[in-house]
Order: C-alpha cells, then sequence, then structure tokens
C-alpha cells in the first residue's frame, strides 16, 4: 500500500535556519499520526509542507504516491484545521463549511446539503444561520472541523486544533476526534506540542527537535522505551540517568531513562537503594510529584495521593524495579 | 455621548460646547443665506432682501456645468487610480516582510504630508519637462497622487486587522488566487475601500492649489469659484454652488463614517 505521505531527506530551509532538516518520513494510510515537539522544532512547517504553503528547500514530498512539490495548496487533496481556526468571518457558519464546495463550481442547494451534513457530523446541526463570532471557541473548532471534512480530504492536517480550548472541552474533543477519525477512515496528521494529546490519540508519535524526528513509534514505544534524553525528557518528563549512575545498575555504560512513576521512595535511611534527599513535594491531585536530590542528580518520582510522605528536607532512599530501567541508544 | 441620566452639564460648559460648534458653522450658515440675498454685487448683512432667483440663474449658466462635470470626472477617475494603486501596495506591505518595505509605506504617505504647493510646482516641472501638455489627465495624476494615500491609510488598517490564515484557508480550500481575492479578501476589505475611496473623492473635488499648478484652461470646481470670487456680477451663484456641494459631499462622508464605525466587527473577528 502506498503511504499517505512520505517525505524523503525534505529540508526546509529559512537563510540560514534549517526549520526542517532532512526529515524522512511515511504516514501509512488511515493512519492517527501525531508530530510532538517544542515550539520552532519544525513540526508546524512539516505540516505545512503538506498542506502545500511551504516547499522544500530540498527533498521530496509525495501524497498518495504522487509528488507535491510545486504543487499549490488549492490542487492538494489535503484540507487543514488551522490553530485559529481562520472562518470567514464575512460569512455564515453553513457558507464557511460550503466554501470548498462553493469554489469547485457545486450548486448551492447541493453544497448546502453536503454542508448540513458535515455540521450534523460534528454535532453542531441547525448552526449554519450563524456568524462565526457568535460562537463559542469549541463550536467554531467544530466549524473549522467540517469546513475541512466536507471537501473529503485524502489528508486531514491539524494544528494545534485543541490548543485555545479549556482543559475539559480539550478532554472532550481529544475522544471526539478520535472516534471521527476511525469512523472516516481518513489520515489524520496532528501538531501538537502537549504530550499527553499526542500519546493518548496518536496511533504513531514523531517526536520533533530543531527540525529533526528524534524517534518515531507507538505512544508506547515513546513513552516506555525513549531511544535519546530529549524524548525521555520531553515526552512525559522521565528521569534521565547519566551513565556511571547506569553502569552501577545495568552493567553496561549507557544513557538511561527511568520513569518518575518507577520509583519508590521510602523513609529508610540505610539498606538497599539510591540514598538521596527530598527536596519539594508538588500536589497534583491524583498524584503528587516529588523533587529528590540523589547527591547531586536531580530526580523526579510520582506517588500516587494519599501515600504517607517524609517532610521536606528528609533523607530518603530510592528503589526502583531493574527492569524499569531503560537504556537508551544515545551515545554515552 | 451620553451623561448619567438626570444630571445635566454645567451651564459654562453648555456655552463652551454651544460656542465651538457656532465658531465650527456659522461661516457656512453665512454662506448658505448669501445664496439668496438680493443683492448681487458685494455681500452685505444683513442682505437687503430674499430670493431664490440665483437657483435657476446657476442653473442657467454652462461654465457651472463645465466645471461641475470637470471636477467629478476628475475626482472620479483619481479615485479609481488611487483604489486599484492603494490597494494593491497595501497588500504588499502588511502581506510579505521585504527590503525596504518601511520606506515605501513612508514614500506612499508623503505626499499628503507634503505642502500641496511643493507636490504642485513638482508635478508642473516633471510635466513640463517631459513636455506632456496640461490637460485633463494631468489633473487626474496631480490628484492620484494624494488620492491613493487615503486609501493606502484605510486598506492597510483593514489588512492588519484580517488574519492571515483565512487567506490560506481559502487557498486549503480549493480557491486560486483570484477567486481568493474574490471570496475572502474583497469582502473583508470592501467597506474599507468604500470609505477610503469616498474620503478620496471628496478630497479630489475641493483641491484647488495641486490643481491650479496642473491644469490648463480647464477649471474645477474650487478653481471657478476663486475666479468668480473676483467677478463683480451674480456673486451668489458662487454661494449657490457651494451649497450644492456641501449638501452633495457631506453625504458620502456620513456614509463612509457609518461604514468605518462598525468595521470592528467586519474583519478579524475570527479568534
Amino acid at each position: 500500500m502506498t503511504s499517505a505521505v512520505s517525505f524523503q531527506k525534505v529540508s526546509r530551509h529559512f537563510g540560514s535556519v534549517r526549520a526542517v532538516d532532512a526529515v524522512d518520513l511515511d504516514i501509512a494510510q488511515g493512519e492517527f499520526f501525531a508530530m510532538l515537539g517544542p515550539s520552532g522544532s519544525g513540526k508546524t512547517t512539516c505540516l505545512r509542507l503538506i498542506a502545500g504553503f511551504e516547499q522544500p528547500t530540498s527533498g521530496s514530498i509525495s501524497i498518495f504516491g504522487e509528488r507535491a512539490e510545486g504543487v499549490p495548496p488549492y490542487r492538494r487533496n489535503v484540507n487543514t484545521v488551522f490553530q485559529d481556526y481562520a472562518l470567514f468571518p464575512h460569512l455564515n457558519v453553513l457558507d464557511n463549511v460550503a466554501y470548498g464546495l462553493m469554489v469547485k463550481g457545486v450548486g448551492k442547494a447541493e453544497r448546502h446539503k453536503a454542508a448540513e451534513e458535515a455540521l450534523s457530523l460534528v454535532r453542531l446541526p441547525g448552526y449554519g444561520a450563524r456568524r462565526p463570532g457568535q460562537l463559542s471557541g469549541g463550536q467554531r473548532q467544530r466549524v473549522a472541523l467540517a469546513r475541512a471534512l466536507v471537501n473529503q480530504p485524502k489528508v486531514l492536517l491539524l494544528d494545534e486544533p485543541l490548543g485555545a480550548l479549556d482543559l475539559k472541552l480539550r478532554e472532550n474533543m481529544q475522544e471526539e476526534l478520535k472516534s471521527l477519525q476511525k469512523a472516516l477512515g481518513i489520515t489524520f496528521v496532528f501538531v501538537t506540542h502537549d504530550q499527553g494529546e499526542a500519546l493518548s490519540m496518536a496511533d504513531r508519535v514523531a517526536v520533533f527537535n530543531d527540525g529533526r524526528i528524534m524517534q518515531i513509534g507507538t505512544p508506547e514505544d515513546i513513552y516506555q522505551r525513549p531511544r535519546t534524553r530529549f524524548v525521555a525528557d520531553f515526552v512525559g518528563s522521565s528521569n534521565v540517568l547519566p551513565p556511571d549512575f547506569v553502569q552501577r545498575y545495568s552493567g553496561q555504560h549507557r544513557w538511561g531513562s527511568l520513569r518518575p512513576e518507577s520509583i519508590r521512595v521510602s523513609r529508610a535511611a540505610s539498606g538497599e537503594g539510591v540514598a538521596a534527599r527530598l527536596v519539594s513535594t508538588n500536589y497534583l491531585g491524583a498524584t503528587t510529584r516529588l523533587a529528590l536530590d540523589a547527591d547531586g542528580l536531580k530526580l523526579h518520582a510520582v506517588v500516587p495521593a494519599g501515600t504517607a510522605l517524609p517532610a521536606e528536607g528528609e533523607a530518603v532512599m530510592l528503589t526502583f524495579n531493574r527492569e524499569h530501567l531503560h537504556l537508551m541508544d544515545e551515545p554515552a | 455621548m451620553r451623561s448619567d441620566r438626570g444630571q445635566s452639564a454645567p451651564l459654562g460648559l453648555k456655552i463652551a460646547a454651544a460656542s465651538g460648534l457656532l465658531f465650527l458653522h456659522l461661516p457656512i450658515l453665512l454662506i448658505f443665506v448669501y445664496a439668496f440675498t438680493t443683492e448681487e454685487k458685494s455681500f452685505v448683512w444683513p442682505p437687503p432682501g430674499l430670493t431664490t432667483q440665483w437657483f435657476a440663474v446657476t442653473w442657467n449658466r454652462p461654465d457651472v456645468w463645465e466645471a461641475l462635470s470637470l471636477s467629478v470626472r476628475v475626482a472620479a477617475i483619481s479615485t479609481a487610480i488611487a483604489l486599484v494603486l492603494g490597494t494593491l501596495c497595501a497588500a504588499a506591505v502588511s502581506r510579505t516582510k521585504f527590503f525596504g518595505r518601511e520606506t515605501i509605506s513612508l514614500l506612499v504617505i508623503l505626499p499628503i504630508a507634503l505642502p500641496g504647493i511643493i507636490t504642485g510646482i513638482a508635478l508642473r516641472s516633471a510635466f513640463s519637462l517631459a513636455d506632456i501638455p496640461f490637460s485633463f489627465w494631468t489633473i487626474v495624476l496631480g490628484h492620484a497622487t494624494f488620492c491613493v494615500v487615503v486609501v493606502y491609510n484605510n486598506a492597510v488598517a483593514r489588512f492588519r486587522r484580517t488574519s492571515g490564515s483565512m487567506i490560506e484557508a481559502s487557498m486549503d480550500l480549493g480557491a486560486d488566487g483570484f477567486q481568493t481575492f474574490r471570496h475572502v479578501v474583497l469582502p473583508n476589505i470592501a467597506t474599507a475601500l468604500l470609505a477610503g475611496g469616498m474620503l478620496a473623492f471628496a478630497l479630489s473635488f475641493d483641491e484647488v492649489i495641486v490643481t491650479t499648478f496642473t491644469a490648463g484652461q480647464q477649471q474645477t470646481v474650487p478653481i471657478w469659484m476663486l475666479e468668480e470670487l473676483i467677478r463683480p456680477r451674480q456673486r451668489p451663484v458662487t454661494n449657490v454652488v457651494a451649497m450644492v456641494v456641501v449638501l452633495v459631499t457631506l453625504l458620502p462622508i456620513l456614509f463612509a463614517y457609518y461604514l468605518t464605525r462598525d468595521g470592528d466587527q467586519i474583519a478579524g473577528s475570527g479568534k
């Protein structure tokens, strides 16, 4: 099967800035693919390369087997949900959704019918006559989604679509997007800086840093088996352990990672384990996050709420299951 | 302006406001009154008698019609040129970053900041240097220099408030450049262009200085009025024309004001 989107050694340079640097990427048909990274890591530029708003400086891009370089955005069967939604303020909701069909010359009755259906799909039936300005943030987001989906794109691009929504709405939208994607079978490419969002929604995640892809894999892969220090730290703030420390427990002189929830903290001042000092506790509701100092090595542990905790500044003993210590590929 | 109900402004403030308004508008009212005077050689106060005969006299004077027609044509064509050039320039300056962008922005605005006499002399010497005879088109060119500024200023402000991703969204949804301009850009800047165009029209209509330097034998309405004031015959005709011009230009300006007043709801409310 041909890939939905395929990047071969794609670079996009702005002057001396390498926004995207020799990226190889294959997104399968029907996949929910997340591009995760801090701002300025090149993930949005990659999305714009797929949409056609940017052209690669070098390398080649193909969308469903067809070369995409030089093809303008309006001739690609790809649609985008923009970060600021970019609804047209002078058109009502129905005409916003029908816009793509209108410019393709579809008759008024037919395109309005399709737009109504798309609005039902995003659970906004009957909102057609309103103006974008009269809608809430969550509703505008749904209109933007309907406006893209009505064109039946082969690939749907979403640029931080949940960034402007409040927490509750964001969680609802995550579930909805996921089930919508399953129902429609369209390839979704999703850009986010929120690792929780990427892990919970995507089939596969690409972690970006400095214009390069650090790691591509399933959410579990990325979370449990980070390959570099950056991935370990960025995705779920894993503890990054230096080679000398790792050697004591695994016998190998390599960088390691240990998830905060894998560390057990006990009051015992002696015995098996790593001696450390509790620096601070941070109550997060369901869990409590502990900052620890093990002889200069800064570590974090997450314990369930309600665990009896030592006082801040007290000496503690840290233990962990050696299986949970993950060795990374990054050279020591 | 609305003060708290039941509380009225102090008397002193009322008098000050009233005198301010009178100072601004009494002279205009005087012009209106003189349009009805029976004295035709000079303006005497109070008018010795009232008559409406000057309206008929004005209607039958061909030189009035010639001047009016020239002014309307010059204003219309300068405004049309300004609309095209001003919009293009505003789009370039607000959409993209390029070397010398700020300089271009300043250079476009300069003609309205320069005294009209400088623009006039500059144009006149440029025209004679290039051996261009003074004609209808030299007046149009002269007027277009400052009409562009008005349109540009209006358009650039609107472009700044219009979300850039709207254009990308339109392209993304399958619209090419022309369709995007027609269905997205134009509806969003239309009221700004209308307001800018009306102001440009009004500016061109009452322009004197640049016109005197760029016109040949033709007379626009303001030039005709200046000439008329020197001639001691049928003076109230000037007042009749002035009155008509005031009434005719007031309406578009009020309309332009109304359009730009709620412009905030038209563009840039995407977020």
